[in-house]
């Protein structure tokens, strides 16, 4: 063994032919995984392509069916990630795993406390590990400030310092930038080159390409359960590495054949919002829109800008400080969301677990939900199964939602099944105007292509949409229009026909204002 | 596919049903340790179930557990876990019983005069938990919980200071001014089985009727199952919080009727003790459902009024106590491991079934 790692030490993680089934299905086979000491090493790939069954695999969260892991020149099996934490290899997650109500050092030091001989916690000796592992990091914050009043971008440090507190010389970050603007994503790369420069190693899962091909010094890209290609910034370039990722010519949001109606379906004119606390600057200020039928207006800007709260305004969720809202020229901003909805407002929400479905019911209750005044659905007080279980078949059907039967929990469904079942539920009561919050967040390019058919085919039968998106191809392919919002105004109206992702970036950080038309 | 109905239905039954047998063993494992022999205390206990007495008494123990259960349960639907049953009750007791002995009516209207007041005042008592919650945040296990002391006291204070009458048959047991026979509820078969058994049996098929068939139920389970995605479709979740409560109290209000009503017709200190509270252990067991709320009702019914038997054999009809508390531990833990593996059975095959789709194609 001793020979072996002292003659393969080129490769710090080395995963072969690694296959792990689920019940039902093959979520990982014949994975080839190569990782150089002291680089920072992407994982890129769709959503559902398998990367977060992989990562689970070599932080020991699940155990592989075949294949082998060599870490630094060993061949390791990892029964529970304090294996794989004991190899030197640390998991960063997606979602913060942090006690908002202890401070930074509790944070890290938690399950990890360095004890005195009469068993109490030596705090002294965890802050000065700590204030080291910080100058390494470049990190400036107080370690005792509560975890509550720091940032995302600031939190996210604080979970890489747990890491490495633990001796973590592998690090390994699941989508780490999805929850950061982009100013805190160069925070976080400077980070991790400086990490990577004191002889850590870093592995960093992405669907990003543009942060992979700016930051990272080796690619791997995954489809389908398996690795495809191993790469560096330097051979590919944005469009051919989406290709290796997806397997096939990108799907295109763009084209239409219809032109714009004249009649406004939404009308929004000088909204205001209030703050969430007293006082405080508007949420929304002087907010005008107008969505026309056969028109998609698309809302660019970073999240957090004001996009959710015009969104429940529209809806009718907040109440408003003043301005109108109206559909099909009536007047509505002192009506229920009921009434709204049955006036042909529908609402794809921005997360579809939190506001979209109903994960422990069956599929026939989702696709009824918010549509209980439907009289078809309906007998009176009461509700009429069959009926509602064949309108759900034929959801099921029209929108391509791959299920055994409309009788399945809504949980058992993938995230872009569940997706098409919401956009699906949202287009069949035939609405007026239509508010997409990212109605293709976290779907796979199938599905992607699915609802964007949908939505042109809504579009050219007279259907005002409202978009608002984080893809920016998705924003400029679609839209007729594009707004783009920053701290809760419009800041720019721009021409998808001349506009460039780039182009939306620079508006969107707020860095340039104005109109380019 | 009626047939994953069907599935799941069994799965859940089956799931109960083996929270039940697992209590008996380890009942069966304390007897043993106590030196009492276990097949002869079932024998005696489960044996007596050829008694008519026996099992009409406990059909009108299993009254009150129905309604109790259906009062907790409904509040489950919407997320809410009302432990003030207990307390609901005894306010609607104390006030029914005082304002059903203060007027005359003719007896149907008496009777249902008496259920009307006990259901507005369990709901006001409740409303109060509801308010607390919509407006402050306050959650409902807290507020039910420290309510029920205040009634328990409230109800005592009250009854002692102003309605209290002294026997005239000189038993030392204070009472209310009795009810006037128009707001008896009358016993029926052999004068035995109170009619409140068939008021019990109806509030489960409304409550089924309620929850699972119309319009308004859809939204109470899914404002329950997801505020968030409820909200977004125009369904105030704290609009479903007070109307779910104020239904919630309103059943737990009748839950005390039979005793009142139909046995004693007057209040008294201890009238229908604990009688809410079991209804929690009923509801669990039960698993929300009117039917399996039905069935446990009639076990625990039956455990309670078999167990006086077992002292003839010189067992302490206590065993039963700790049988009843045994099968709500189990059901918890059983419920939640099986769902975890139903859940992922299900997911299994909605996977398989994919598959399947995707190699045709």
């Amino acid at each position: 063994m001793t020979e072996y790692s002292q003659l393969n030490h080129q490769f710090v993680v080395e995963l072969h032919g690694i296959t792990k089934r689920f019940p039902g299905v093959v979520a990982n086979h014949d994975i080839e995984l190569l990782v150089r000491p002291g680089t920072i090493h992407a994982i890129v790939g769709e959503n559902g392509a398998g990367k977060s069954t992989l990562m689970k695999t070599l932080y020991g969260m699940h155990q592989p069916d075949e294949g082998t892991i060599t870490v630094n020149g060993s061949l390791v099996q990892f029964k529970t990630p304090t294996d794989a934490i004991a190899e030197g290899i640390g998991m960063v997650h997606q979602h913060f795993m942090l006690a908002d109500n202890l401070t930074i050092t509790e944070n890290i030091i938690l399950g990890d406390e360095p004890v005195d001989s009469r068993g109490r916690i030596n705090f002294k000796k965890a802050r000065e590990r700590i204030e080291t592992l910080m100058k390494s990091l470049g990190a400036t914050f107080d370690p005792n400030t509560n975890v509550s009043e720091l940032g995302v971008g600031q939190r996210q440090r604080v979970e890489i310092l747990k890491v490495l507190y633990r001796g973590a010389k592998i690090l390994i970050l699941d989508e780490p930038t999805a929850v950061l603007v982009p100013q805190e994503v160069d925070e976080l790369f400077i980070t991790l080159k400086r990490l990577v420069t004191d002889g850590a190693t870093v592995i960093f899962i992405s669907h990003k390409l543009d942060e992979v091909l700016a930051y990272c010094d080796e690619i791997t890209v995954i489809r389908q359960g398996t690795t495809v290609a191993r790469t560096t910034p330097s051979q590919v370039n944005r469009r051919s590495l989406a290709e290796l990722m997806v397997g096939s010519d990108l799907p295109d949001p763009s084209g239409r054949e219809t032109k714009v109606g004249t009649d406004v379906r939404l009308q929004v004119t000088g909204l205001n919002l209030a703050g969430e606390i007293v006082g405080a600057k508007l949420a929304l200020e002087d907010i005008n829109i107008a969505v026309h039928s056969g028109e998609i207006v698309g809302i660019a800007g970073v999240e957090g800008n004001g996009q959710f709260e015009l969104c429940e305004s529209i809806l009718g969720l907040r109440s408003i400080l003043s301005g109108s809202i109206s559909i099909c020229g009536q007047e509505l901003s002192h009506t229920e969301t009921r009434d709204r909805i049955n006036m042909g407002l529908s609402y794809i929400p921005f997360d579809r677990h939190r506001e979209g479905l109903l994960l422990d019911a069956p599929l026939w209750e989702n696709t009824f939900l918010g549509r209980e005044e439907n009289q078809s659905l309906t007998s009176g007080p009461f509700i009429s199964r069959n009926k509602i279980e064949a309108d759900s078949r034929s959801i099921i059907n029209r929108f391509g939602v791959l299920t055994p039967s409309e009788q399945v929990p809504a949980f058992a469904l993938s995230g872009g099944n569940q997706q098409k079942l919401v956009v699906g539920r949202e287009m069949a009561s035939d609405p007026k105007v239509l508010l997409a919050a990212h109605p293709t967040r976290g779907v796979d390019v199938g599905a992607q292509a699915a609802i964007w058919d949908e939505l042109r085919h809504a579009r050219d039968n007279g259907l005002g949409v409202l978009l608002i998106s984080a893809d920016l191809e998705e924003l400029i392919g679609l839209s007729d229009r594009i707004l783009v919002m920053f701290d809760g105004r419009v800041t720019a109206h721009l021409d998808p026909a001349t506009a460039t992702p780039e182009m939306l970036g620079t508006f969107m950080t707020g860095e340039v204002q104005g109109d380019d038309q | 596919m009626k047939s994953q109905r069907l599935q799941r239905m069994a799965v859940t039954s089956a799931s109960s049903l083996l929270a039940v047998f697992v209590a008996l063993c380890i009942c069966a494992v304390i007897l043993l340790i106590t030196g009492k022999d276990p097949i002869e205390a079932y024998r005696t206990l489960f044996g007596a179930a050829g008694d008519t007495k026996v099992l009409q008494g406990a059909l009108n123990r299993a009254t009150p557990l129905m309604i109790s259960a259906s009062a907790v349960a409904i509040g489950f639907k919407m997320n809410l876990f009302n432990i003030g049953v207990e307390g609901q009750m005894r306010v609607s007791l104390l006030a029914t019983a005082v304002a059903g002995a203060a007027i005359h009516l003719p007896a149907p209207l008496h009777v249902l005069f008496c259920l009307i007041v006990a259901m507005a005042t369990g709901a006001l008592w409740a409303a109060f938990a509801g308010w607390l919650k919509v407006k402050r945040g306050v959650n409902e296990v807290i507020s039910t919980i420290m309510l029920n002391f205040v009634a328990l006291s409230l109800v005592a204070w009250a009854f002692d200071s102003f309605f209290r009458v002294e026997s005239t048959t000189g038993s030392l047991l204070v009472k209310t001014k009795e009810l006037p026979t128009s707001a008896w509820f009358p016993d029926i078969v052999d004068r035995r089985l109170n009619g409140m058994f068939f008021v019990a049996v109806l509030v489960l098929i409304l409550f089924y009727v309620l929850v699972w068939k119309t319009k308004f139920g859809f939204q109470l389970r899914a404002s329950g199952a997801n505020p968030g995605a409820s909200r977004v479709t125009g369904v105030n979740p704290k609009r479903m919080i007070m109307i779910s409560m104020l239904l919630s109290g309103a059943l737990a209000g009748l839950v005390g009727m039979r005793s009142l009503l139909g046995d004693v017709h007057a209040y008294q200190n201890n009238l229908a003790e604990q009688q809410g509270f079991n209804g929690i252990a009923v509801a669990l067991l039960g698993r929300n459902h009117p039917l399996g709320i039905f069935i446990s009702a009639l076990l625990f019914g039956y455990l309670g009024e078999a167990s006086g038997r077992l002292q003839l054999i010189d067992i302490p009809k206590e065993i039963t106590t700790i049988m009843t508390g045994i099968i709500v531990l189990a059901v918890v833990i059983i419920n939640e491991a099986v769902k975890r593996w139903d859940d992922r059975r299900i997911q299994h095959k909605a996977a398989l079934a994919l598959e399947v789709v995707a190699v045709a194609a």
